[in-house]
């Protein structure tokens, strides 16, 4: 009871990425508060599922195993949580921000009449002291997410309804397994009892994924343009210096927004978090809601025509030029010293 | 030629059976459609001034726009109203009395009416209790087939209030829809957008749809529309003329022609519960808002001089950060 609940997304048998983030987020959560870490799986053909999330700590694997289940639609997924959550009363569900987490959260959350808060880039537990009503509230969720289009930090709790919901991103929060893990204890569901027929009303009649146009998220090295670029025509030059150093080449949202660059390639909160070794930013700002997806860059480069940019705050280098000139230098002196 | 006659007689009959049974079909397919559109402040254009001194935002230094993907959302409404004659959009949002702009915006556009949820004791409200509020006036307006907004709200990024809405409705959802297939027999085939990709779904009315940026774009203002609405006034834009001495365009208009008085309603005009609106409706709370400063680096400032670029490439090559 009252444990930790982490939905975990399924890509066929397989549980995505950002779920597997959670889990090891939910287990640091749940070491501190010293509660339960369950998982729930919904989806078909879920016998591996219990060997995937194992070595991340989870204590307890609630399957929800039918035909109909997958792929993702709201309703019979929302109608699973809600029955669930109600007779586990968790205090805290995490989901990840993907599409599926955010059809899916709100839904259960106004069900539940419970709180959530959308892309969190950090997790915390504290106290918090309600002044006016005298109320001190021990362990609380600090939901912790840049607000109003990057511009601040906000420190979200929900002090009564459970369960404090939060969805987080992937790449936000990092995999960890643990020292000596133990197979979960596996509570297999009869569906039936959670959905009804008419839960099903909406249909999937075709589903095109592609394979990703690029590796932006694993990639060491991440040249990065804002709207200081200027143009479509001016990222071309990151995308020729990118391809000399065998880069990725990544956005901010203003970037993106002006139609510079491809929304797949958004860096920041509310799109992809890196972590190269090399961030090479070019004529970037640096929003907090960009800096929250590529902070933890080993070594980052802006290059800025304004000295006052606040990126150069936490940039290794700043070198000061405009993108148009510097860009073409970088790549001649790599061409000139690299062989 | 007897033959060709024949046949040809048989293709006009078949015709006219043909614009019939369409007609007939066009009628059943007339929807009622509700859009959802929020006035938000323009956050991707955050000037200097866009903060105060003390770290809180300056909200007059930023414009208030029509929401972006609302304004997808308003496009696919009124591509269903050109689609199937005798479809209702109708625009639902909740703010401050200036937002009665969004309305207006949605009449130059082909809206047919609009509503303004507005109240004192809405602010404050997370998307919980926003969404509370939107469902008790969708109740209020009556039946409807669609409901569309957008995806999210560029003030909040959360896209929470459309499936909130939905859920207090008791409806299904289509979240992240790009396009339109067809309408067919009380159902809508979608194309939505999914992480890596799309998806297309079949949804029985009625429905609410968030709609995706990459949406098609909403058509310009129409400037027969925006004739017949420019004088559209809400009850407190024209207070607030009248506070500041001002007289009303034409007041005489506004007697003679009912829609050019914005509706607003309040908590009580749609029979809401007043705890479950505004802060006191809201499970989560802001504990703190911080302005971050960055933890400063100690950084090196180059110039972007030949010398200096290749200096620092030689660095980075020599201690293996590139190649």
């Amino acid at each position: 009871m009252n444990g930790i609940f982490v939905y975990c997304e399924m890509e066929g048998t397989r549980v995505a990425d950002v779920s597997i983030e959670l889990l090891s987020k939910g287990r640091k959560l749940a070491n501190e508060l010293s509660c339960t870490l369950s998982a729930i799986a919904i989806g078909h053909r879920l016998e591996e599922v219990a060997a995937q999330v194992t070595p991340y700590g989870v204590e307890e694997l609630h399957l929800f195993d039918d035909a109909r289940l997958y792929p993702y639609t709201t309703l019979p997924h929302a109608a699973i949580l809600v029955k669930l959550f109600q007779q586990e009363q968790p205090q805290i569900c995490l989901m990840g921000a993907t599409v599926i987490g955010r059809d899916l959260g709100p839904r259960v959350s106004s069900a539940l009449t419970s709180g959530l808060t959308a892309d969190c880039t950090e997790l915390l537990i504290g106290d918090h002291e309600d002044k006016k009503a005298g109320k001190i509230y021990q362990n609380l969720l600090y939901q912790i997410r840049p607000a109003f289009g990057g511009n601040i930090v906000a420190t979200i709790i929900n002090p009564d309804n459970r369960p404090q919901m939060a969805t987080v991103r992937e790449g936000v929060m990092k995999k960890e397994t643990i020292a000596t893990p133990t197979a979960p204890r596996i509570i297999t569901h009869n569906v039936n009892e959670y959905v009804s027929t008419t839960d099903f009303v909406v249909e999937v009649i075709d589903r095109q994924v592609e394979k990703a146009k690029h590796n932006l998220k694993n990639s060491p090295i991440v040249v990065a343009g804002g709207y200081g670029v200027g143009s479509k025509e001016g990222f071309d030059l990151l995308f020729d210096l990118a391809k000399e150093l065998h880069a990725e080449v990544g956005a901010s949202r203003a970037a993106v927004d002006a139609g510079f660059c491809d929304h797949d390639r958004q860096i920041g909160q509310t799109g992809l978090t890196v972590r190269p070794k090399l961030y090479i930013a070019c004529g970037i700002s640096g929003q907090i809601q960009h800096v929250a997806g590529m902070q933890d860059a080993g070594i980052i480069i802006s290059i800025n025509n304004d000295p006052n940019a606040p990126i150069n705050t936490i940039a290794d280098y700043v070198i000061q030029g405009t993108v148009e000139d510097v860009l073409p230098k970088l790549i001649k002196y790599y061409k000139k010293n690299s062989k | 030629m007897y033959f060709v006659q024949l046949f040809l007689g048989r293709r006009k009959a078949f015709l006219k059976f043909a614009i019939l049974k369409n007609s007939l079909k066009r009628r059943t397919m007339s929807l009622r459609i509700i859009v959802l559109a929020k006035q938000v402040p323009d956050t991707r254009n955050v000037g200097k001034d866009a903060m105060n001194a003390n770290g809180t935002i300056n909200r007059a230094a930023l414009p208030a726009i029509f929401n972006p993907e609302d304004l997808n959302a308003l496009e696919l409404a009124l591509r269903l109203k050109d689609k199937h004659p005798g479809t209702t959009v109708t625009i639902l949002t909740m703010g401050p009395g200036r937002a009665a702009e969004i309305i207006r915006e949605g009449l130059y556009r082909g809206a047919d009416a609009g509503y303004l949820l507005t109240d004192r004791a809405f602010a404050g409200a997370d998307t919980l209790a926003t969404s509370y509020a939107i469902s008790m006036a969708i109740r209020k307006i009556g039946k409807f087939d669609l409901i569309v907004g957008g995806r999210q709200a560029i003030d909040g990024d959360t896209a929470q209030v459309g499936p909130q809405v939905a859920e207090k409705l008791g409806i299904p959802q289509v979240t992240y829809v790009e396009e339109v297939i067809k309408t067919e027999a009380g159902k809508i085939h979608l194309k939505r957008r999914i992480d890596g990709g799309t998806e297309e779904v079949l949804a029985p009315f009625p429905l609410l749809l968030t709609v995706n940026g990459s949406a098609a774009p909403c058509r310009p203002r129409n400037a027969r529309l925006v004739q017949k609405y420019k004088y559209a006034l809400g009850q407190q834009e024209k207070d607030a003329l009248q506070k500041e001495g001002k007289s009303l365009p034409y007041p005489a208009l506004l007697e003679a022609r009912p829609y050019l008085n914005i509706i607003e309603w309040s908590v009580a005009d749609v029979q809401a519960d007043v705890v479950q609106c505004g802060l006191s409706g809201s499970p989560t709370k802001v504990k703190t808002i911080e302005n971050i400063v960055f933890q400063a680096k100690e950084s090196k400032t180059i110039s972007g001089s030949d010398e200096e670029v290749e200096a620092l490439m030689i660095e980075l090559l020599s201690n293996h950060t590139i190649g």
